[in-house]
Formats: structure tokens, sequence, C-alpha cells
């Protein structure tokens, strides 16, 4: 099996996890990511599918943090990028700076 | 400031478990942190739009999953649903034979009652395909005792005239009827109509070619799709030429789409313009002034303010003004009909709408298809209790493995609606099959309504129905069981009633509901049957065989018919033929005004009057009581009359002969009296005729074929004949026989649409018989064997197990003969010769239903008595 294939979103959301290094969980997730993408709207429950898959292929871990007073006591699921998630941006990233530098017209940026 | 409970509820059930605390509390994070920047009612509805979001695959998926692999099983998991299917699978293939009593009894009931459902909803829908539909009327006049749609010319013009406002279109048309209409060397026999140039928009025809205004010009003439092709195939008819009783001409102006079956104007071929009648037919120009003549209809579309009944008290005393004492003294009353009471509210009594004869069909067949449906559900129920008592073992031990009692009823329901399902399909399939054979029966053009809401809501209310109702005693009784006595065998609710009658009460009562009905349908059907053959049986009078009637229509016919009829002798074909003024099948004509000595003052007489030549007696078999025939010999006889029986008795004449008739200031002498000739219905009393020598006013050539000459060769060189002498037509011609046995076709649709039902009927009440029976036999095997031990014989043992069967049906059977009796004997009195209800129909429809019951039963209970009772024993 060839590397996971990851989506547009996916990759969005790992980054932002990566980004929020520690304090990575639904609601932050999605509210770094409404901010930086100029309000675009952005669904609780598609970042939380989004995290479960990257979990489930493997580019994050998650661990429920203690019960606080907030929000009725519930616990929150903190997410953390692994090694392989890391990896497999850089190569995105460095897939994406090859594809750059081939454009051949300068003026196209 | 909390988010909406019941969406949190929503979002429990949906989400996974494992997952619901992180995710309502990010949810709830993002609700408090939204209300706080926009505002809670706008938060609301954010968190709203979040929540539904959340109800994705993806969560359901995982959900299901997590619930299959960890949670326990609960009624609805995706397993335990698995489950009950595979169990009612089982359960149906176990059991063969109950099974396909079950859903073959049920299919049936349902293709029955849904080809009802097809046809009434076809009758319902009459007319509806008018654009319309709600704003056209036809104008109607309450005279005297009766209701017509006739009226006469000047009436449309004076609507036009002086109501012109509440009206948006009025067309004056004459009656559909059929006119010989050739283009090139095609002719057909079409029928057509002549109408006012605003029909076309006042009936919003769809056309294909041309406009609606296209009547307007005088020449024209407009063809439905179907003639168009007939006569032009595929060309383009704009523009064509066709001749219309060979002498009108027109131009094709227009082709409009074919009016549907379920429409007045369905064989509405032709559409020409009234102008181009009238220009052919002088006496219309008389018509035109004249307020007594009431030829033709009147059809008008209102104008959008108005309504029917207003309209209506606005025109009802027009005619009042235009006609003498003696007319108004009837009181004419002119009201407009609306095209949605046309079909089925069209029949009028004393000036009060009555149930009509489509009405009353609606209604009978509406209740059979009811009644059939209720046999089949019977059956249902009934063989689907008596199977699930069998299970109270397999509730037992589900139970003390951990169903609960809500699993159970999910399992029973489930299995009854598996099969409901499964006959509704089968259902579906029949009726798609049975439909070209019904539309043949009654007369239609039904086609399956797939794409209709209602129909599928009805079916499906109905199936859903059926199956509550045969699945809640197993659902709900079963269930209730207590596993230890069930597994025990003690207090086995049902053992008490196993040893002594076959069924518990309730199921004995819906037995005796299915043969009642049976019975009811076959004696029905019996006395229909009767009736018609009564009414066949009656004596005509006259001699049908080879005896052929041809319309004369056409002017080439009066010129040439000597030359004509001297052809035809010399071809060998025709033994004779006569003309006379109408077929022998019809009245077309009543007068009054007789007068003969002794007739009381003040008698107003009405006669059938019936004008001939010479020879006409011997072709049609005329026969003589009295007197003697219209001869050449006897030059008086251009006065003399013949005369039925009923004539003589209906005048009250000891000596008819020679007797002397005044009518219209001229002098008759009655010279023959003949039997009684059925011309109108066969279902109606004689009317007392009048049989004159008239050679002027004749339409109808009689012709006795040659009967040593084959029937075919004979007619082929008739048509020889007509065709050179009469070109302009098509040869149309009548077989006596044939138009005689056609006035019996509604009383025979309905016998055999009838009978039908009641065969349908009677098979599943059977098929439920047949499967109680089987369960029966098989309930009482232990006691059958210990009774054979003991020394019953097989004829016993026969017996005991029949019995039970044969109260139930004679029971059935003196349920069902007075109400048989009562609904016929009204049928019956609807005709006027009509037979008796004798007593051996009823014996007759018992014995049949007894043997019919014990044919059933008796398979399973003989099989039941002659079975081994070492193997019937030997298990214990």
């Amino acid at each position: 099996m060839g590397r996971s294939y990851l989506g547009e979103f996916e990759e969005l959301v790992l980054l932002t996890v990566a980004v929020l290094e520690g304090t990575a969980y639904g609601v932050t997730i999605a509210a770094e990511l409404k901010q930086r993408m100029n309000n675009r709207l952005i669904s609780l429950s598609g970042v939380h599918i989004a995290l479960y898959r990257l979990e489930e292929k493997g580019f994050v871990v998650s661990e429920l943090g203690g019960a606080t007073s907030e929000r009725g006591g519930r616990r929150k699921r903190f997410f953390r990028i692994t090694a392989l998630g890391k990896r497999t941006l850089a190569e995105m990233r460095q897939v994406r700076n090859e594809l750059w530098d081939a454009i051949p017209t300068p003026s196209f940026s | 400031m909390k988010p909406p409970a019941w969406l949190d509820a929503l979002v429990k059930r949906f989400l996974p478990s494992e997952l619901y605390e992180e995710l309502l509390g990010d949810l709830h994070e993002q609700f408090a942190f939204q209300a706080e920047e926009l505002g809670v009612q706008k938060a609301r509805w954010m968190y709203f739009f979040e929540v539904i979001r959340f109800c994705r695959p993806y969560f359901l998926k995982r959900r299901f999953r997590a619930d299959a692999k960890y949670s326990t099983s609960y009624t609805y998991s995706p397993a335990m649903i698995r489950n009950y299917f595979k169990i009612a699978f089982r359960n149906l293939l176990k059991h063969k034979g109950y099974s396909f009593i079950n859903i073959f009894g049920l299919a049936t009931g349902m293709a029955v009652a849904m080809l009802i459902g097809l046809w009434v909803w076809d009758e319902l829908s009459f007319n509806k395909n008018f654009k319309n539909y709600d704003r056209i009327g036809r104008i109607m006049v309450h005279n005297g005792e009766g209701t017509y749609m006739t009226n006469p010319i000047p009436l449309a013009a004076e609507l036009r005239a002086s109501y012109g406002s509440d009206f948006k279109y009025i067309a004056m048309t004459t009656s559909t009827q059929k006119y010989a209409i050739l283009s090139g060397d095609k002719k057909f026999f079409q029928s057509g109509s002549f109408m006012q140039p605003d029909a076309p928009e006042l009936f919003g025809l769809d056309m294909v070619y041309g406009t609606r205004a296209a009547l307007k010009d005088p020449h024209s003439v407009l063809l439905s799709e179907s003639l168009a092709k007939k006569l032009f195939g595929e060309e383009n008819p704009l523009d064509k030429i066709v001749k219309i009783k060979n002498r009108m001409e027109a131009k094709v102006a227009g082709v409009y789409k074919d009016l549907p079956k379920n429409s007045e104007f369905q064989d509405l071929t032709f559409i020409g313009p009234w102008d181009l009648l009238a220009s052919f037919m002088s006496f219309m120009k008389e018509q035109e002034n004249d307020w007594n003549d009431n030829s033709y209809k009147i059809y008008v579309q209102l104008a959008p303010q108005v309504d029917f009944a207003g309209v209506s008290a606005k025109i009802k005393d027009i005619k009042r003004k235009h006609l003498d004492a003696k007319r108004v003294a009837y009181n004419p009353e002119l009201f407009v009909h609306p095209m949605s009471q046309w079909h089925l509210y069209a029949k009028f009594a004393n000036r009060k709408s009555v149930m009509s004869d489509q009405l009353e069909f609606i209604w009978l067949y509406g209740v059979i298809g009811v009644f059939v449906l209720l046999l089949a559900c019977i059956n249902f129920t009934n063989l689907s209790t008596a199977r699930s008592e069998k299970r109270a073992k397999e509730v037992g031990i589900r139970k003390s493995m951990g169903s609960l009692r809500q699993q159970l009823i999910a399992q029973f329901f489930g299995e009854s609606f598996l099969v409901v399902f499964i006959a509704l399909g089968f259902a579906l399939l029949l009726v798609q099959l049975a439909l070209p054979f019904f539309n043949e029966l009654a007369d239609k053009k039904i086609t399956m309504l797939w794409l209709n809401p209602v129909f599928w809501l009805s079916v499906l209310g109905f199936s859903v129905f059926t199956g509550l109702l045969a699945g809640s005693y197993p659902a709900f009784y079963l269930s209730s069981f207590q596993p230890i006595k069930v597994l025990k065998g003690i207090g086995f609710p049902s053992s008490r009633l196993r040893r002594g009658a076959f069924a518990p009460t309730p199921r004995k009562i819906l037995v005796v509901i299915q043969f009642t009905v049976s019975i009811v349908l076959i004696i029905g059907t019996s006395v229909i049957y009767l009736q018609i053959q009564h009414a066949k049986n009656r004596n005509v009078g006259y001699d049908k065989e080879g005896l052929m009637a041809v319309y004369m229509i056409t002017p080439d016919l009066y010129q040439n018919y000597e030359v004509i009829k001297n052809e035809l002798l010399q071809s060998g074909a025709v033994s004779n033929l006569a003309v006379s003024s109408s077929p022998i099948t019809d009245v077309w004509e009543n007068q009054s005004g007789f007068e003969w000595k002794g007739k009381a003052p003040g008698f107003e007489d009405n006669f059938a009057t019936f004008r001939v030549t010479h020879d006409y007696s011997k072709i049609v078999g005329w026969r003589f009581r009295e007197g003697r025939d219209f001869s050449k010999k006897f030059s008086t006889d251009s006065s003399a009359i013949v005369i039925n029986e009923t004539a003589v008795k209906y005048m009250g004449l000891k000596n008819p002969i020679n007797e002397t008739v005044k009518w219209n200031g001229k002098s008759y002498e009655v010279i023959g009296v003949i039997k009684d000739i059925v011309m109108g219905s066969p279902f109606e009393p004689i009317l007392p005729t009048v049989f004159l020598l008239d050679y002027n006013n004749q339409y109808t050539i009689n012709i006795k074929l040659n009967q040593t000459m084959a029937t075919s060769t004979a007619v082929g060189k008739i048509a020889e004949v007509f065709q050179k002498y009469n070109p302009a037509v098509p040869f149309d011609y009548k077989f006596v026989d044939e138009e005689y046995a056609k006035k019996f076709a509604n009383e025979e649709r309905l016998g055999k649409i009838a009978s039908i039902f009641a065969i349908l009927a009677i098979f599943i009440s059977c098929l439920g018989l047949f499967g109680l029976a089987s369960f029966v036999a098989e309930q009482r095997t232990k006691e059958m064997g210990v009774r054979k031990v003991l020394g019953a014989t097989t004829a016993n043992l026969w017996g005991l197990l029949s019995k039970d069967f044969v109260v139930l049906v004679v029971l059935s059977l003196l349920i069902a003969s007075p109400i048989a009796y009562y609904f016929m004997s009204q049928w019956l009195q609807k005709y006027t010769y009509h037979t008796a209800i004798s007593w051996w129909i009823f014996a007759l429809t018992g014995a049949g239903a007894l043997i019919i019951t014990l044919l059933t039963v008796s398979f399973q209970t003989i099989k039941a008595a002659l079975m081994n009772p070492v193997k019937s024993l030997k298990s214990e």
C-alpha cells in the first residue's frame, strides 16, 4: 500500500493541528481555519470527520483531556500530529515547491 | 443560555456513543462562543444547522458498526432486523403450502381491489381531460316529467344576444353520428359532429396542426389525429380536401389530438363547421326561428365571474317567452349542466337528479371490491393466527434466551409485513397482466397509475393496514406468553381450544362472513344470468336468420333502388328484399292521435309506428293471428293497417279486423293482426304498434339472404352491387341477429364481471378453508390416531373433521339467502319483463357451496383419517 491519500481539507486540518501544537481540538481547529481562510464556512462536523479519518490513517493521535468546568464538564479530545503526519506534509510541500519551480513564466505568481 | 434540548437528543440518537461526549462538548463550546459574538437567536439557528450537518453517513455508519460490535442488541439494530427477515423467510419456506395460500390469496384479493379501484378512478376522471373542465357546461331543459339536452336553434342566438356576458363561449352542435367521409379513393364511416366556430376553443382542443380558430371558415374541417393518419398517412394533412357524405367538400384546416376514451366525445373523429351543414340542409334554415324544434345541443363555457347556479337561475325561463300556452304548460325550465356531472349525474326524474346507472355501478363494484379484499384479509388473518399458535414454543425459547417482548412484537409484525409486501408485488404484476382482459370486458382504456401518488398512497396504506391487522394477533398475544408455562406445556392457552371445535369463535365468525359474501355473489350472478336467459328465450315474433339491414343514407340509394333490387335478386345471394322506415331492431317513430271506436275520451294514446312496403312481411316472417297481409291485389291497402296483439289489447277491440282507425284526418282499415314482435328492449314490454303501407318514408333496406349460399359469399356479392350503384360510401350493413344480441350487452357485461368476482370470492374463501382444514388435521393428528386405535372408521373420522366446516357453510347460507333475495329482487324491479327468483336457486347454490366445501376440506380430512396410527402415536 502506498502512501494514504490526503484530501485538500484533510491537509488543511492536519496543518492546523501542527500549528496549534498541544491545544488542537475540534473547536479550536475550526476557529483557526475560519480565521485564516477569510471566514470560509467551516462546519464542526466536517472538521471532526477529517480528524477521525486522519487518525485512522495514522497522521494524528488523540487523547482525552481531563474534565474541566467548561462546557458542562465534558472532556475534550486533543489531537497531536505524528511523525508520519509531519513527513507526509513535508513531502507534499516538496512536491508543490518543485511544481511551482517548474512553471516556465515567472510573471505567473 | 443553552442550545435547544431536542437538538441534543437528536445528536444523541445519531452519534456513535464513544464520540458523543467530546462532540457534544465541542458543539456546546462553539454555541457559547457564537452566542456571545452573534446573539442567542442567530446562534440557535447556527446550532441547528450544525446538528443537521452532523447527521451524515460517516457517523451513522460508525454508530451501526459500533452497535453491531459492542453494544447489546436492541430491537431495531441491523443484526436483529436481519435476523427477523431470516426467520420470516425460513418460516415461509418451511410451510410452502401455507405461504402459497397466504400470499396467493392475498395477492388475488389485492389485484381485484386494485382493478376495481382503477376502474372507479377512471369513471371519476371522466371528461377531466378538457382544459376548462370546471367551466364547461351544456344547456339542458326540464320539460314536463322529462329532462332533455337538445334545444332549438334560436336559443343559442338568444343566449348570445341577451346573456353574452355570462358566457365566454357558446357553441351549438349536432349530435355525434356516423358520416361517410372520403378523400381520394379512401372512404370510411366516421363519427363526427358539426359545430359552431367557438367549439374548439370552448373545449380547449389540443391541436397538432392548424389552430382552433380554423372552424370559422365554413369550408374547413378539423380531423382527429387518428382519422388524419387513416386518410393521409404520415403526410401533413393541412389543406387537403375531404368530402363528407359525398356532397360537402371541406378543406382540412386543423388536426386535434384524439379525445380519450373516458370523455364525452370519445368517438368524435371530425368536426365540421355548422354553416357548412346548414348550407346543405335546407330544413335548418326553417329551424332557425322555430322554438319548437329541439334537435341540437348547446355547449357553453362560463365567463370567469359567474357560477353554474347563478347562470341557471338567470336563463331558467327563456323558453317560456317563446312557446305557445300548451307547451308552456309543461313548464320548460332551462339550466346549465356542469361538465363534472355529465357522466355520473346525468339522470333526472321529475326535475331531480337521481342515481344514474354509472353511479350505481360504481357503488356496486366498489362494494364488491371491498368485500373481495375483505375475504382475502380474513384468509390472511385466519391462517397467520392459526399458524402462529404453533410457534408458542419458539416464543418461549426466545424469551428464555433474553428476547424482550418488544423484539417479539417487531418480529411478528415483520413477518406479516413481509408476506403482505410480497403479495403486493404479485398483485401489481397480476393487475398489469389482467388489465388488457379487464379493459376488453369493461369496454375501457384503463392504464396503471404508476405515477399517481394517490394510487401509491392507497396501495401502501392498505398494505400497512393488512399487515397490522394480520400481525397484531401473534404480535401482541403470543408475545405475552410466559416462557416457563409454554415450555413446560401447561397452561398453553390454545390447548384447551384444540380439544373441541377447530377454532376459536372469532375465526368461525370470519369464515362465516367469507362464505356469506361468496354465496351472495354466487346467487346474484345466477340471477343475472337467469334474467338474461329469460329475456333471450323471449319469443321475438319474427325470423332473424339471414336477415340484414342496410341504411339508406345517400340519395344514390333512393335513385338506384330498383336497379339494385333487380341485380341483387339476379345474383342469387338474396332471396328477397324490401324497404321499411326503421330497422326491425329499433323503434324510431312514436305517434299519437289515433281514433277508434270505443276509445275512452281523454285517453292519451301512444303507438309505435312502422312504415313498410309490400313483401316486407315475408322477409321478416310476420306471424298472423288474424286477417291478412298487405297485398298488391288490393289497391285500397294504401289506407290499410296491420296492428300487433298488444295494440288489440291496448285499444280494447273485440273484433279488430275491418275496424276503422282515424289518424291525421285519414281513415285506415285494420286488415290484419300479427303476433307481437320484440323491436325495442327485450327487457321491456312490447309497445302497441301500427304498421302502415308507405313508400315515401323509407330509410332501411331489409335483405333476406339466400340461405343456401354461404353467408360470406353472399355478403361479398351484395357488397359488389352496392358499391356499383352507391360508390360514394363504404358498404355498411348490419345483421339483425347481431343487432338483437347487442341489446343484451349491458346485462351480459354485468353478468360476466359479477361471475368473475363470484368465482374469485369462492376461490379465495376455499383457499382459506383449505388452509384451515389442513391446520386442523395436523393439530388433531394424535387425536385421530387414538380414535383409530379405539376403533373409529375412516368415515367416522372424516365426518368428525368435516362437520365443523359444514355447519359454518350452512350457517352462511342461511344468512346469505335473505340478503341476496332482497338485493336481487330490487335489481329485477328495474326490468319490466323479468324472471322470478325461485327457491331452487338457493337450494342449488347451497348444494354447490356444500360440495365445494366438502371437496376442499376432504382432501385434508381424508388424509388425516387414513393416517397410520402407529406413525402418529409412536413418538410419545
